[in-house]
């Protein structure tokens, strides 16, 4: 097999030749824009994943070119492989886009909506694609179901009241770390993520969980509530290490590395080098906390729809300081250096040397 | 050309001598000084009467405390991102065991910041909170002679607790019903 078979699909009226076995998902990711389904659970880079969401699903209007008959219900594209000719409806089917928005719905109706104070806000799956496409209200008139809050450890935090079930993380521990320890545990309404009578995820490799979940269930406790995402500087660096890629991105406060993460593409999956997937490890990711480590790039790509890109500049010329040449080289006179009053963005509080979130004592002066 | 119908055409003869002497039109313009001085008067001793703002006046800013007196604020940092003139800046920390009965979430904001300086007071950061916490008030702030005092911070934004001082906290909210 040395010339592989190529199958004809149309998506949202636009043709695109794909090898066979490509998923519809897969297929209208190589068109891209508007014609891409959102995907929660599916994860082109962790093998078997897919399929419990239903946020991709799509309209099949004609099977193949042998079979033209369309398929009687909506189906998962993360899970149906493509036929010649086949046909298939995006964001030009109604039903699709109603069936969207009701699972949307049924996605939001135990999440918390605890944005406010999720660190994922602002790079959050299902805020797109609430924002993109679902309703405003909800119907749904019940308690939202509660855990009890359980401590799998001093690197990850999960909050499994925000979990949507998309099994990606458990993927993750299967595939990339060398000892699984944490499941789903229960079933139905009860089923959450959890480790085994507490043990804590410590195995390398596990804090690419963080990156995988498309919600706020698990993330990263050495950035718990250090500054909202949309404030840092995200940065792509790389350094020489010996178990992964090194290739990463800093989310920085001025000097400050708050968060190290992997790179993302543009579907927020983590990128490839060479056909291999850029999972970093832990070492990496929550241990080297400070700019010397790394060398810098420089600033990473932010989609500029993001809110991320907000007063994020690139390319900028700054105007020329005129001042000193005005006042014959002296230097311009400050009326107020603003750390002498502010207490925020203090210089003598690093955020990043702070293992977890910071409290209340952090900011406390110590010598006012 | 003619652009309106009120245009006159100076009159540009030589004055006669009961003219050149002003007295008639010095007397008219003693009547309109003599006028406005029986009339409704326009101005008001400001620092001891006040205006009536607008309803929708937007003024300083304050912080918002809940029922028990729990900070609402959770340092979300939507107001910040929705600040036009970045006046807006906090750090958040996470609530310790035993603060419950100070702030609202799990999360709050430890230090909390605007810089009234560059606060422009459009609103926004009232329209971007999802917690209800920042409201802009009735009132403006006050003159200082140096910077530094108009770096508002926490405790000078927190309206006052309900408990501590019931009355200080009825007024702070009463002031928003009374606009209503």
């Amino acid at each position: 097999m040395s010339e592989q078979q190529l199958f004809k699909v149309t998506i949202d009226n636009i043709t695109v030749e794909v090898p066979a076995g490509t998923t519809v998902l897969m297929a209208a990711r190589m068109i891209g824009g508007d014609v891409t389904p959102p995907a929660m659970c599916f994860y082109s880079k962790l093998q078997g994943s897919g399929g419990k969401c239903r946020t991709c699903l799509v309209e099949v209007s004609k099977g193949s070119e042998k079979d033209p008959r369309p398929m009687p219900k909506l189906v998962a594209s993360c899970r149906t492989t493509v036929m010649d000719g086949m046909e298939v409806k995006n964001i030009t089917s109604e039903k699709v886009v109603d069936a969207r928005a009701g699972v949307t719905e049924f996605l939001l109706l135990n999440h918390p909506l605890d944005c406010p104070i999720c660190d994922q806000a602002g790079e959050c799956h299902l805020q797109d694609l609430g924002y993109e496409h679902g309703k405003a209200g909800t119907r749904y008139e019940f308690s939202r179901r509660t855990f009890h809050k359980e401590d799998i450890g001093p690197y990850i935090q999960l909050h499994m009241t925000r979990c949507i079930l998309c099994y990606r993380c458990t993927y993750v521990a299967s595939q990339l770390t060398d000892n699984r320890v944490h499941g789903v545990l229960d079933r139905g309404d009860h089923a959450e993520i959890s480790t085994y009578i507490s043990k804590a995820i410590d195995n390398d490799f596990s804090g690419n969980m963080i990156d995988v979940c498309p919600v706020g269930a698990l993330t990263d406790k050495t950035f718990r509530f250090k500054n909202r995402v949309w404030f840092t500087k995200p940065v792509e660096a790389h350094r020489n290490c010996d178990k992964c890629c090194g290739k990463v991105t800093l989310w920085n406060r001025g000097d400050e590395v708050l968060r190290v993460t992997a790179r993302k593409d543009e579907w927020g999956e983590v990128k490839s080098y060479d056909g291999k997937t850029g999972w970093i490890c832990n070492t990496c990711r929550f241990d080297k906390k400070d700019l010397k480590d790394w060398t810098i790039e420089g600033p990473a790509r932010i989609a500029r729809h993001s809110v991320i890109s907000a007063n994020h500049y690139v390319d900028t010329i700054k105007p020329k300081e005129t001042i000193q040449e005005v006042m014959g080289g002296r230097q311009p006179k400050l009326l107020m250096d603003i750390h002498k009053v502010s207490d925020v963005n203090d210089p003598s509080v690093d955020l990043s040397r702070i293992s977890g979130p910071a409290t209340g004592a952090t900011f406390e002066k110590k010598n006012a | 050309m003619q652009l309106t119908q009120r245009a006159k055409q100076v009159d540009r003869r030589p004055m006669t001598w009961l003219e050149s002497i002003y007295l008639w039109n010095i007397a008219k313009g003693m009547m309109i000084t003599l006028r406005h001085l029986f009339m409704k008067k326009k101005t008001v001793q400001y620092p001891e009467e006040k205006r009536t703002f607008s309803k929708v006046f937007r003024g300083l800013q304050i912080l918002n405390r809940d029922e028990q007196g729990r900070e609402n604020c959770t340092a979300c940092g939507l107001c910040a991102v929705a600040c036009p003139a970045e006046a807006i800046s906090m750090e958040a920390a996470e609530r310790q065991p035993g603060e419950e009965h100070l702030y609202r979430e799990e999360k709050y904001a430890a230090k909390y910041e605007i810089n009234m300086l560059r606060c422009i007071f459009c609103g926004y950061c009232e329209e971007a909170c999802p917690k209800d916490a920042i409201y802009l008030s009735q009132t403006f702030a006050p003159s200082n002679y140096g910077r530094d005092g108009f770096i508002y911070k926490k405790q000078d934004l927190l309206i006052p607790h309900p408990i501590e001082d019931p009355a200080g906290f009825a007024k702070a909210r009463g002031e928003k019903s009374v606009t209503n």
